[in-house]
């Protein structure tokens, strides 16, 4: 919904959010909407800041149900058993505090002793509830660090005194950072961050305090709520995987097929070439987390390649895995990248200075995320704070992707030379590492499941806690994929999780990456799957599929494999099942490095 | 400002945050008046209202306004 997009305005957004919110309700995915439980454990009022937030929630297709705690109750519901809350059971738990919540603060008459005996405290305070609710809710927990006091008393020196506020709220920030690092449930919500943007004396305007109990401005809380949301839906695997940048104007003043290459605006030596300059390194800078970059632009790719070329550009040809550049509309431009790259068109953040491409790519391709990105000095801010790409874990995967999906490039067209396909597939020289998964790759696997829509016959998603908890239990039947070829490391694509009972392996959970599709690599880990649950003295394995919005792709996934269909309800969920006793192997193509 | 001049664009604000087409306020409309004006979305509506009028209520004034009328009396003293 456009009115919840980054640039919003804030006033409308509150004097708005009930029809806002009844509007998202009829917009007819009702079916499609995944359900979450998120509790808010507040410092503060936090009426609003919920109303808002499932705003932004539901408008990419997550429906909350909100716990609230009473009023300024977070550590006592976090640290005290609480049977409303234990019933409720959060997928997510947000801790809405602020600097009005520090139980110490220092001053001016205390002793470096006492300080630091202070901080250790509050430190100390907030750990153990941060503890206290993942050993009893197993769910990320999102914590507001802290904004900036609002006055200085000692000025200047409260920043570089250790009796000083800001030196304190300072070190609490580094403090829960370091915590964050240490814990793989814990999120911070850096309003530390925000506050400054928004405008510190804005944001921390007393009266909503004294009036409300409102730790901000309330004018701030969709800049709040919006912050939040993006770490949910980062971790619910919502973030977007590539950007489509236009170039005459977008990527460099000027328009090359014209002006010609050498006489572009980009570079050092004009204000406009600066502008665009640094534009570039952003856009060249998101590959770094994962990012995936392609070109969609109406130019004769001769004279789109000799732009990228520029010397004083950031960016190269290189960077980019899909270059578009012709004239067909955009929108056809932009759907057949999304086929190239075996993703969806909704993942796709397309960026051009043009508002009519805007209109048509927008107005054709609904799910396309398409920034208001205003003027090149614009572009940096509104992109950013977007937060298409929220970075909530960053696996090393993340940073080789435009890589692999060139390297896929690459295989498709090693394809073409050969005759049968299987003959395709030996020359490849795959192998595969598979195996119980190990903690180096819990990260990754955990990433999957979040955000695996395709290839995924259950689509259970995994919280990093929850994964933690299979990894740690022998209930389960786990393993990993990892598959390298001749043209490179595609890194763990695979990933498959069955439940022991009795005699029987139910299997709940069986996902592959979309970019090593028909490699045979399932028939690798349906193998492996075999022998691992022979092991466990396993006579069966019980296979499911539940339909999603997304992966009607392996609807008959297990009938291909020879699992025998034990039935299948109206709402098109199927239950199979395979003896395994005189299971013979499958793959014929991919040497197998068990582990 | 008159009166005639605040009560539409305020009836308008009132129907923004009720989310209601049908609200028709007079000075003497209160809180019991309007099923879902409680305490929380009495900040939603002064926050719109001063938005729309380009003023700021003073806090003493916030919780100290018994009806429509004396709202608007505030506004007409230094709405925009």
């Amino acid at each position: 919904m456009k009115e919840l997009e980054y640039p919003f305005d804030n006033g409308y957004i509150m004097k708005k959010k009930r029809s806002l919110r009844r509007a998202l309700l009829a917009d007819g995915t009702n079916d499609t909407r995944i359900k979450k439980k998120i509790a808010v454990l507040g410092g503060s009022t936090t009426a609003d800041i919920v109303a808002v937030l499932d705003l932004f929630l539901l408008d990419c297709g997550v429906e909350c149900e909100f716990y609230q705690s009473e009023y300024g109750q977070y550590w006592q519901d976090a640290v005290f058993p609480n049977e409303e809350l234990t019933s409720f059971a959060p997928d997510f738990i947000f801790v809405h505090t602020s600097i009005r919540n520090l139980a110490f603060t220092p001053n001016p008459r205390m002793s470096a002793q006492e300080t630091e005996r202070g901080f250790e405290n509050e430190v100390k305070r907030f750990s153990q509830m941060w503890d206290s609710l993942v050993e009893r809710f197993h769910c990320p927990v999102i914590q507001n660090n802290f904004e900036l006091p609002f006055f200085r008393l000692m000025g200047n020196s409260e920043a570089s005194d250790f009796r000083g506020r800001v030196n304190f709220v300072n070190r609490m920030n580094l403090a829960f950072a370091q915590a964050a690092q240490e814990r793989s449930y814990l999120y911070i919500n850096d309003i530390n961050w925000l506050s400054a943007m928004y405008g510190l004396e804005k944001w921390s305007a007393p009266e909503y305090w004294y009036m409300y109990k409102y730790s901000l401005n309330i004018n701030a809380i969709p800049e709040l709520a919006y912050q939040t949301a993006a770490i949910i839906k980062s971790l619910l695997g919502k973030n977007k995987k590539a950007l489509a940048v236009d170039l005459d104007n977008t990527m460099w003043g000027g328009i090359v097929g014209d002006d010609g290459a050498e006489n572009l605006e980009i570079g050092q030596e004009t204000a406009e070439a600066m502008a665009f300059y640094e534009w570039q390194s952003y856009v060249k800078s998101l590959k770094d987390i994962g990012v995936v970059l392609t070109v969609c632009s109406k130019n004769e790719e001769e004279n789109a390649l000799a732009g990228l070329r520029h010397p004083e550009g950031a960016v190269s040809p290189e960077d980019f895995t899909v270059i578009k550049a012709n004239w067909l509309p955009k929108d056809k431009n932009i759907s057949d990248t999304a086929q190239e790259l075996n993703i969806l068109p909704e993942a796709i953040v397309f960026a051009d200075d043009n508002p009519a491409e805007r209109d048509i790519v927008r107005s054709r391709l609904g799910g396309v995320k398409v920034p208001e990105i205003g003027s090149v000095t614009d572009y940096i801010r509104v992109l950013d704070r977007s937060e298409f790409f929220e970075v909530t874990s960053l696996s090393e995967d993340d940073l080789k992707r435009g890589e692999m999906y060139k390297a896929n490039a690459e295989r498709a067209k090693a394809q073409a030379e050969f005759e049968s396909y299987g003959d395709y597939l030996k020359s490849l020289e795959m192998k595969a590492e598979i195996g119980d998964f190990k903690p180096v790759y819990i990260q990754r696997i955990t990433q999957l499941t979040n955000k695996t829509n395709q290839f995924n016959l259950t689509a259970r998603r995994y919280t990093p806690a929850e994964m933690e908890e299979v990894f740690r239990s022998d209930r389960y039947i786990r393993l990993y994929g990892k598959l390298e070829d001749r043209f490179g490391d595609n890194g763990v694509v695979s990933v498959i999780i069955g439940e022991i009972r009795g005699d029987t392996l139910e299997i709940i959970l069986w996902l592959m990456s979309c970019r090593v599709l028909k490699r045979d690599m399932e028939l690798a880990m349906l193998d492996c799957l075999v022998k691992s649950a022979k092991k466990r003295g396993i006579r069966r394995l019980n296979g499911i599929y539940i339909p999603t919005a997304k992966n009607k792709m392996v609807k008959d996934f297990y009938g291909a494999l020879g699992f025998a269909n034990v039935c299948v309800n109206s709402e098109g969920v199927s239950v199979w099942e395979l003896d395994i006793q005189n299971y013979a192997d499958k793959n014929t193509v991919i040497d197998i490095m068990e582990d | 400002m008159s009166e005639k001049e605040i009560l539409p664009r305020l009836t308008e604000v009132f129907r923004d945050v009720f989310d209601d087409e049908d609200i028709v306020i007079s000075a003497a409309t209160t809180a019991d008046d309007i099923e879902d004006w409680d305490s929380i979305e009495h900040i939603t509506l002064i926050g719109a209202v001063e938005d729309e009028f380009g003023m700021r209520f003073k806090m003493g004034e916030v919780s100290g306004m018994h009806n429509v009328g004396e709202m608007i009396s505030i506004i007409a003293q230094r709405g925009k």
